[in-house]
């Protein structure tokens, strides 16, 4: 288990690193340069010039990047083209309302697709499990911005109970009612996704040799389905279940625009925007190394839950 | 959507722009007949908290007077800071901190009086203040908005005769230089603030929070020089999707939505629920001619061009029915507009003549994804342009360098403006030296025109100048306008005050005269 988390960690310092330089490499490789693209409507040539200078680009590219990745090792991300603040601490305050709703979403969405899942294969083929499949597959198929747009018409606007967005909310937690149509939204499509995996693997469990040893030794069925099957059903939504983490700490774009949601989806788009070049580097290593953190916790999870899939790699 | 039939549009239209030239002559009448429809006009009441819903950027924002770039931006730094002048919704320059300005005979040194004005912090407004403020813009090293428009005052040379008397000596005569106190992010700030933490100064409201990207928090300030503020507290709160600014009013999360689109105003023009107050000829809309080169050096090919524009097909197809027809002139309803010069009309026949002796056969027409309704207004004019029997390309540029590269490449492109003075329009754009002279127009006599105007103390021979100017650039100018976007704010029925102004004006976001029922 050690050895295997050692090489998994070296790999993903790997990866982030392999972001970081791709992200600035990106930035080279926009036509013109960055100070024409930041000059905007406004393409006076001094005015170029100055973004030039401010942004150090008549500095070698490669001098830059030795630069760029030291600071990054140390946390300092440069600072903002637009604000003059540090890069670090925008980052930091994006976090937190991704962070809140991605951790609600998680805390709902596992126990909610986890418990629909089983409840769907152990009525095989009977009407619940025929409702759920219904239900999952149909839900599945409207995307974030429609469903987000019909539950604000209908919850916010149309019966006034639930506010439409979250604009001028200090703090996410400090007025909850704000995050119920977020995290509806949010929830609707992994909750089908992953509850079809669980139901999936459940079966192919429940209809395992072991399981049938288990249930000849005399063990509760409740036993049986949560303490032996169920480790094994869920290994394969693991990786699901990681994409859908990763996905929500990414800052779902769709749902924070219109929920008016400050997270990390809408600071990437701002500093797009306003063509704030460190701010969108910055962001770009954060979701890199997101990502990486992510699925190395998911693959350490799964080679707890079914260690005999190490012997396969 | 409905497809009503064109009539009833353009006898609408008709009456709305023969509306918009005739008030434009007037900021006063203009603004008299807007926002509150109750005649009786009941007595503004006192208190409660607006919420101000404007687009931000994000946790990026900065609340220093002299870093403003976004609307949400301006419309924080005019609660809590005044400019020496500001612009009327004609363009001309309506004093605020600056009390009245006198030029002398040459107009190159300008003497202001200051009003009397208090800080927030009790100390008052003074000419120290002001110079202070002017040469942190002026800053060389740094990068601040107003910089351009402060370029012509020689900062060395100027000097606070008193506390409540600046003279300004200028590097150049500057007839319109009123119009420069007035540049947007010029704000005056205490003598020596430079940490706007907690930013004092002497605008209607009081600092109270700010957290980038998110809110804003001002109180009444009660000294306020120009009458204290009606509410209690503003709000603004930053919401970049305009889909949910207006499920913010329609949620009554806000009371004051900006900047709507045309197609949300078109939904909810029969809503109860939200009052619209839209601002004619906010934003420009047009097409840039290279008139140094092929094929539009030749003066008859861009009159064929100003002819083949149908004008109404691409109001009411790109702005829904929502704008002001374009007649190739900068600043309809402004200040100096050559509102006399007859309103020119397609004409397929003439055109194509006019092309057919110029051997045109075919042109390539620049656009790009940089705001809303651009790329479609390229389609339609070069389908317009098409039945005259010309090839046009359309030539779609990536977004993030179109504004560079319209300016030297290309031979006509897809161009906009907000709103402006004339003069500034001119100066930016359209002389040898402007640093954005899109149109190649390089005129030496046209110069000296301007530098005429410049320099012309009598008001009246400077509008003479200025409608002599227009009339060149209406004959063989290199930019076609076609249209005017009206600029759409949302309240809830409440809310009155809201004046109809053009974007950066001193009536637009203005709470200091805003009231609740």
């Amino acid at each position: 288990m050690l050895a295997y988390a050692a090489k998994r960690i070296g790999l993903g310092a790997v990866q982030v690193l392999a972001v970081a330089v791709l992200a600035f490499a990106l930035v080279e490789l926009l036509p013109g340069d960055a100070a024409v693209a930041l000059a905007g409507d406004q393409p006076d040539p001094d005015n170029i010039e100055r973004i030039r200078e401010q942004m150090h680009l008549d500095e070698p590219a490669l001098a830059r990047l030795g630069d760029w990745l030291a600071g990054i090792a140390t946390g300092d991300f440069g600072a903002s083209l637009v604000s003059g603040r540090p890069v670090a601490g925008l980052l930091v305050t994006a976090l937190e309302p991704t962070l809140i709703l991605a951790g609600l979403t998680l805390i709902l969405l596992l126990p909610l697709s986890i418990g629909l899942g089983v409840a769907a294969a152990r009525r095989r083929g009977r009407w619940p499990d025929r409702l759920i499949t219904t239900f999952t597959v149909g839900l599945y198929s409207v995307p974030e911005f429609a469903l987000a747009v019909l539950l604000v018409s209908v919850f916010a606007i149309g019966l006034a109970w639930l506010p439409p967005t979250a604009v001028g909310v200090p703090s996410l937690l400090s007025e909850p009612a704000v995050l119920v149509l977020p995290l509806l939204v949010l929830l609707a499509r992994p909750i089908c996704s992953i509850a079809r995996l669980v139901r999936a693997g459940m079966i192919e469990a429940l209809d395992s040799e072991y399981v049938a040893h288990v249930r000849r030794a005399g063990v509760s069925e409740r036993r049986v389905v949560l303490a032996h099957a169920l480790p094994n059903a869920v290994t394969p939504a693991t990786a699901q279940i990681a994409r859908t983490a990763d996905w929500l700490l990414g800052g779902v774009i769709v749902v924070e625009s219109v929920f008016v949601i400050p997270g990390l989806g809408t600071a990437l788009v701002d500093a797009v925007n306003a063509r704030d070049l460190p701010v969108v580097q910055g962001i770009a290593v954060a979701f890199g190394a997101t990502t990486v953190l992510v699925n190395l916790a998911a693959d350490l999870v799964a080679f707890r839950l079914a260690p005999r899939l190490e012997v396969a790699r | 959507m409905s497809h009503p039939s064109a009539t009833p549009h353009l006898s609408r239209r008709v009456v709305l722009g023969a509306a918009g030239l005739t008030l434009g002559a007037s900021g006063a009448v203009l603004a008299a007949c807007s926002s509150d429809p109750d005649p009786e006009a009941t007595e503004p009441k006192t208190g409660g908290t607006l919420r101000a819903a404007f687009a931000g950027g994000g946790a990026d924002e900065t609340i220093d007077p002299h870093r403003v770039n976004l609307f949400a931006d301006a419309a924080r730094a005019k609660a809590v800071f005044d400019k020496l002048a500001d612009l009327g919704t004609d363009m001309a320059a309506v004093p605020r901190l600056a009390e009245s300005w006198t030029p002398d005979p040459d107009v190159t040194v300008w003497t202001v009086k200051l009003r009397e004005a208090t800080f927030h912090d009790g100390s008052p407004v003074r000419a120290a203040d002001v110079l202070y403020s002017y040469q942190r813009i002026a800053d060389p090293e740094a990068t601040f908005r107003a910089k351009q428009d402060l370029a012509p005052i020689d900062l060395e040379a100027s000097r606070a005769v008193d506390d409540l008397t600046v003279e300004f000596v200028l590097k150049y005569p500057l007839a319109e230089f009123p119009n420069s106190l007035a540049a947007f992010g010029a704000y005056i700030v205490p003598e020596g603030a430079d940490d706007f933490d907690a930013p004092i100064g002497s605008g209607p409201f009081k600092f109270v929070s700010f957290t980038p990207g998110s809110e804003f928090t001002a109180e009444r300030f009660d000294d306020y020089w120009d009458g204290a503020p009606k509410l209690d507290r503003l709000q603004i709160v930053v919401a970049d999707e305009e889909s949910a600014r207006i499920n913010a009013l329609l949620g009554g999360q806000v009371e004051y939505a900006h900047d709507l689109s045309a197609t949300t105003a078109r939904a909810n023009e029969d809503n109860d629920a939200v009052a619209l107050v839209a601002s004619p000829g906010s934003n420009m809309l047009g097409f840039a001619m290279k008139t140094d080169r092929a094929p539009f050096d030749d003066p008859q090919v861009r009159r064929a061009m100003f002819l083949l524009c149908d004008r109404d097909e691409l109001v009411e197809s790109v702005l829904s029915g929502r704008g002001l027809v374009g007649n190739d002139l900068f600043g309809l309803g402004f200040e100096h507009y050559a509102a006399d010069i007859p309103q020119r009309e397609r004409d397929l026949e003439t055109a194509r003549t006019l092309l057919a002796a110029a051997g045109v056969q075919s042109i390539t027409l620049d656009t790009a994804d940089v705001g809303s309704g651009f790329t479609e207004a390229a389609q339609i004019f070069a389908e317009q342009v098409r039945e005259a029997g010309i090839e046009v390309e359309i030539n779609e540029r990536n977004a993030d360098t179109y504004w560079a590269d319209i300016l030297t490449e290309g031979q006509i492109a897809s161009y906009r403006s907000g709103a402006m003075p004339i003069a500034s329009h001119i100066s930016q754009r359209l002389l040898t030296e402007s640093p954005t002279n899109l149109t190649q127009w390089h005129q030496a006599d046209f110069d000296e025109l301007y530098l005429r105007l410049q320099s012309t103390a009598d008001a009246t021979e400077r509008e003479v100048l200025y409608q002599q100017i227009q009339q060149r650039l209406h004959d063989e100018g290199g930019y076609l306008v076609w249209g005017f976007a009206d600029w759409i704010i949302g309240t809830l029925p409440g809310v009155h005050g809201v004046e109809q102004a053009p974007a950066n004006t001193l009536d637009w976001a203005r709470f200091d005269k805003v009231w609740m029922d």
